[in-house]
């Protein structure tokens, strides 16, 4: 199975990116790690005329401190948050953690965070990052730079809120991921998964609750954040034990409870039900030790 | 290594495109949707196998600057002035590498079809991590597909190079 042929542009920069964006939005496909547009390519599901290749711009590239956030060009590639290879990168243990769960090594040296983002797959670790990190995302066109919260960008079945013209330039992140974290299920190593939960929870100094956040990928078309859950745990003291373990009991149970979810190849609705309620509770709980802990 | 043709935009128009194999450059003129798996084998390379061609495999695993990558999902205009390695470079028929040899000697293939692979991914784990332990060895191994061995003994394969202990469960 073979691409078929397409018009090749190298962008050399960003601006040179986002013109010949400008110029060809309508036709044209950005290029990044090609991870899993080229897979899409050879099967013939996508025949972009134009592809424009940014994984040659230097700027897209980096990783940039920008007051009180990290600024994460979109071509950092997934190996560089799993090795965690920036003194940036070294305080978010989170991301180094989920960037591991993503298919494997020869797919991380490759794919890229503004990709998979891009590309909006259900149950990608880097879109359900994103939504509990409350990230900002950078959308730049030849009308300016637009900042997309991630809770607006995820908008359908592999649809975001990038216009055909705009670049995903950058994504804005806290600069540490205390208290984040991420559980799912594959069947194999390096799957997809099919379901997967990431949780945050934001403390006081006396480790009271002051921000929950979960979101779940595999149960909806789109990556989802699960709102009526999160208020449960707001206020609770994670250093009491046993009332935070009822909390995020309860969470699991009304994030397993309110998901729409069908029977399909990968497995029954109530198979998925069951995996939501487990990998809320396993993130959840990882969240709060990870206070614990940071509190110690 | 420079980019020859710059691409005007029109139509597939062929660009030439330079990178390293195995340390000598290499130059050809490629549609640009060739990927970096059809280029190399014709150009002669021709240890990576093209399996099933979207990534799912791993029998086309070559190293682009020392980083193992699917050649079949990577376009050849991508790597262009890269330093690309392909099991060519590990050895020959005579002088195999240690690692071709411990395939050999603990049976780590039959049919070889996906051993070129394998011989890659390994490679590059044992480059970064000259004596990983044994499950650093079959997370790195669960990435590519063997229909005959049933891993076990690819597993002690590599763990014969790095000095890595058998587990009890992992008797081929
Ligand atoms: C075998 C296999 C297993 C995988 N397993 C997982 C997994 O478990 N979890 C997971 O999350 N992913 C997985 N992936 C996908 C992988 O993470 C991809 O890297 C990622 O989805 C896309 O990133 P990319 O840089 O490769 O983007 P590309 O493939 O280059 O692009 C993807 C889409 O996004 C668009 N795009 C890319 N960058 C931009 C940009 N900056 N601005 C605007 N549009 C853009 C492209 O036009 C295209 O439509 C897997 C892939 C394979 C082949
Ligand atoms: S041929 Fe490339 S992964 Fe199968
Ligand atoms: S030896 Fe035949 S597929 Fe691996």
């Amino acid at each position: 199975m073979k691409a078929a042929s397409f018009a090749y542009h190298r962008a050399e920069s960003k601006e040179e990116a986002v013109s010949l964006l400008s110029e060809h939005g309508d036709d044209a496909k950005v290029l990044a790690g090609g991870q899993s547009l080229i897979p899409m390519m050879n099967l013939r599901l996508a025949r972009p005329s134009r592809l424009i290749d940014i994984g040659h711009c230097p700027e897209l590239a980096q990783l940039e401190r920008v007051g009180g956030t990290l600024a994460c060009g979109a071509t950092v590639r997934h190996v560089r948050f799993e090795r965690a290879d920036a003194p940036e990168l070294a305080a978010c243990r989170a991301l180094s953690d989920a960037a591991r769960l993503i298919g494997h090594a020869p797919i991380r040296s490759r794919g890229t965070i503004g990709g998979s983002l891009a590309h909006g797959d259900s149950s990608s670790e880097w879109c359900l990052m994103m939504l509990v990190l409350d990230a900002v995302i950078q959308a730049e066109s030849g009308r300016g730079v637009r900042r997309i919260p991630a809770h607006d960008f995820f908008q359908g079945f592999f649809t975001t809120a990038l216009a055909e013209d705009e670049l995903l330039s950058a994504i804005e992140l806290p600069l540490t991921t205390v208290g984040s974290a991420l559980a799912e299920h594959s069947r194999r190593r390096g799957d997809f998964a099919i379901v997967a939960a990431a949780t945050r929870l934001v403390a006081d100094q006396r480790l009271r609750v002051t921000t929950a956040r979960i979101a779940m990928g595999g149960v909806a078309s789109q990556p989802i954040r699960m709102p009526s859950a999160e208020d449960v745990l707001h206020g609770v003291d994670l250093t009491d034990r046993r009332s935070t373990m009822e909390a995020v009991s309860e969470a699991a149970h009304m994030c397993a409870a309110s998901i729409q979810v069908s029977d399909d190849i990968h497995a029954s609705s109530q198979y998925r039900r069951r995996l939501a309620s487990t990998l809320v509770r396993q993130a959840l709980s990882r969240s709060a030790q990870d206070w614990r802990t940071a509190g110690d | 290594m420079t980019d020859e043709e710059r691409h005007d935009g029109d139509g597939s128009t062929r660009l030439t495109v330079s990178y390293g194999i195995n340390g000598k450059v290499s130059a050809r003129e490629i549609d640009p949707s060739e990927s970096l798996l059809d280029d190399l084998r014709a150009r002669g390379f021709t240890g990576a196998h093209a399996g099933c061609e979207h990534g799912v495999c791993g029998a086309c695993t070559v190293l682009v600057d020392g980083e193992p990558v699917r050649s079949c999902i990577v376009l050849s205009v991508q790597v262009q002035g890269a330093a690309v390695e392909t099991v060519e470079g590990l050895g020959t028929v005579d002088r195999p590498s240690d690692l071709q040899q411990a395939f050999s000697q603990c049976r780590g293939l039959q049919c070889g079809f996906c051993t070129p692979g394998f011989l890659m991914l390994a490679t590059a784990l044992l480059r970064r991590d000259p004596t990983p332990d044994h499950e650093a060895i079959r997370e790195a191994v669960s990435s590519n597909l063997c229909r005959c061995t049933g891993y076990h003994s690819i597993v002690e394969a590599i763990g014969r190079v790095s000095g890595t202990p058998r587990s009890s469960h992992d008797r081929g």
